[in-house]
């Protein structure tokens, strides 16, 4: 098969890239690539880029709103509570993994775990705690873990985005992983997702108008009205990379959570706002 | 603003169209079907999908990553280089969102060359 699974990284991606170097620290690549958005669309206020396409699509925006006030995510948002306050077969529930006040959670992931040197995700630990007490995890991508997300983001909408910015070795190789997956090609198409959502953001591929990469974490789970249903990031990764003809990774896999750990530190400054609806 | 973008896109490509046809020599190569058939690997989103970037006459709900593709032919007198950018554009911009069409296998040497000669005869 000619269709290359491998993502290659060419020097030169970087060299024409609108941010500084390779060696540049994560906090010069949030400065560069939060400015490379102001500079493209100057009406586009920063808090605003929470809004996806919204932000710069004046267009859709209206659709969208009518949208908003009937949210088609509403009924997600009260299955996740029922979950979130149903006890599991040893009488604890999520209150006892997550302490603390709700509308705190969300803006605590993603976060580097030292321990285990890993990227924890919301749905990552909202599957741990199940396991924990001896519950079988959710599935990943949608439904009841949409839900309890969804529950979450809900409650914790207005938090900043504040990922503590990667200092350590291993910080910074998990931050380098995700940078390199967002600004590899990849797939039989040869696309990375820079290509559509930096360089392109602003533009129609066929009838889609593509989103600003900044922000992107900031509303999900999200309502897609093309899937009829919830779905979390990695199931958008997931799409994404499918449409490239890409071999999508699973969600929750290491890349994923590296990618979702990059995307959020470019996004930092913003507020949470999720769960989002979408086309 | 999108829909006018388009007219507007289409009323130039038709100009630009007529006066090609003006300074060209030669009339379109090729026979009707095989450039029927290069049309129909050109807008397949299967095969070429070049209306998901391109603006091509004739072509619905085109995208605006790339340029228009009028006035094919002088643009690109030389069919060669016409075939090489559609091959590979890599080659020409090794950072162009264009995919290698050819290294690829995303299309076969015999349909690019029926897209190229349709792409041309724009
Ligand atoms: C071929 C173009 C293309 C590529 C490459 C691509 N995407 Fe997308 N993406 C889209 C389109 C089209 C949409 C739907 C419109 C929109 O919101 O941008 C979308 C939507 C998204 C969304 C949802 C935005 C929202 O507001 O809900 C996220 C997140 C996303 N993409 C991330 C990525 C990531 C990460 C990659 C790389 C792994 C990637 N995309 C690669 C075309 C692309
Ligand atoms: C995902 C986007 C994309 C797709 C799909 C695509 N192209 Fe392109 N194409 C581009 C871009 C962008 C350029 C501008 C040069 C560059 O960046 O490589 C380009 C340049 C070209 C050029 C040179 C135009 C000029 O004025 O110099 C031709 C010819 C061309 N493409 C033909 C095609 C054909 C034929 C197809 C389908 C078989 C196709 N392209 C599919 C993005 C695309």
């Amino acid at each position: 098969m000619k269709i290359t699974m491998t993502a290659t990284i060419a020097a030169l991606v970087f060299g024409l890239m609108p941010f500084t170097a390779v060696q540049a620290s994560p906090a010069d690549d949030v400065k560069a690539f939060q400015g490379f958005f102001a500079k493209k669309f100057k009406d586009t206020k920063f808090d605003d880029y929470i809004n996806g396409i919204y932000s710069i699509d004046a267009a859709s925006r209206k659709q969208w709103v009518e949208i908003e006030e009937f949210p088609p995510y509403e009924l997600a948002v009260e299955n996740g509570e029922e979950l979130w306050n149903k006890p599991f077969a040893n009488g604890k529930g999520f209150k006892d993994c997550f302490k603390g006040d709700v509308s705190a959670i969300r803006a605590k992931y993603p976060h580097y775990d030292d321990k285990a040197d890993t990227i924890v995700t919301l749905e990552s630990a909202i599957n741990k705690c199940r396991t924990d007490n001896g519950e079988k995890p959710f599935k990943w991508k949608k439904g009841k873990i949409a839900e309890v997300s969804a529950y979450i983001a809900y409650q914790g909408r207005g938090q900043t985005i504040a990922v503590k910015m990667p200092s350590s070795d291993k910080e910074l190789a998990w931050y380098n992983k995700g940078k390199n997956f967002f600004y590899a090609k990849r797939g039989q198409l040869n696309m990375a997702c820079a290509d559509c959502h930096v360089y392109n953001a602003g533009n129609f591929i066929r009838a889609d108008r593509l989103s600003p990469a900044l922000g992107h974490p900031s509303h999900f789970p999200v309502y897609r009205s093309k899937w009829g249903s919830m779905g979390t990031l990695h199931r958008r990764y997931g799409g994404c990379n499918k449409n490239i003809r890409a071999k999508p990774f699973k969600a929750q896999s290491d890349e994923y959570k590296a990618l979702e750990y990059f995307q959020a530190i470019m996004s930092n400054g913003l507020k949470w706002n999720g769960p989002g609806a979408r086309k | 603003m999108r829909k006018l973008f388009r007219k507007l896109l289409v009323t130039i490509s038709a100009v630009a169209v007529v006066s090609a046809v003006g300074f060209s020599t030669s009339v379109v190569a090729g026979s009707g079907s095989d450039l029927e058939q290069g049309k129909k690997l050109a807008f397949d989103k299967k095969k070429g999908n070049c209306l998901a970037c391109h603006l091509i006459a004739g072509g619905d709900m085109a995208g605006n990553i790339a340029p228009p593709l009028v006035a094919m032919k002088a643009r690109f007198p030389d069919i060669k280089t016409l075939k090489a950018q559609i091959s590979d554009a890599r080659v020409k911009n090794p950072n162009t969102i264009m995919p290698p069409f050819k290294p690829h296998g995303i299309l076969t040497s015999g349909e690019i060359d029926k897209i190229t000669a349709y792409i041309q005869s724009l």
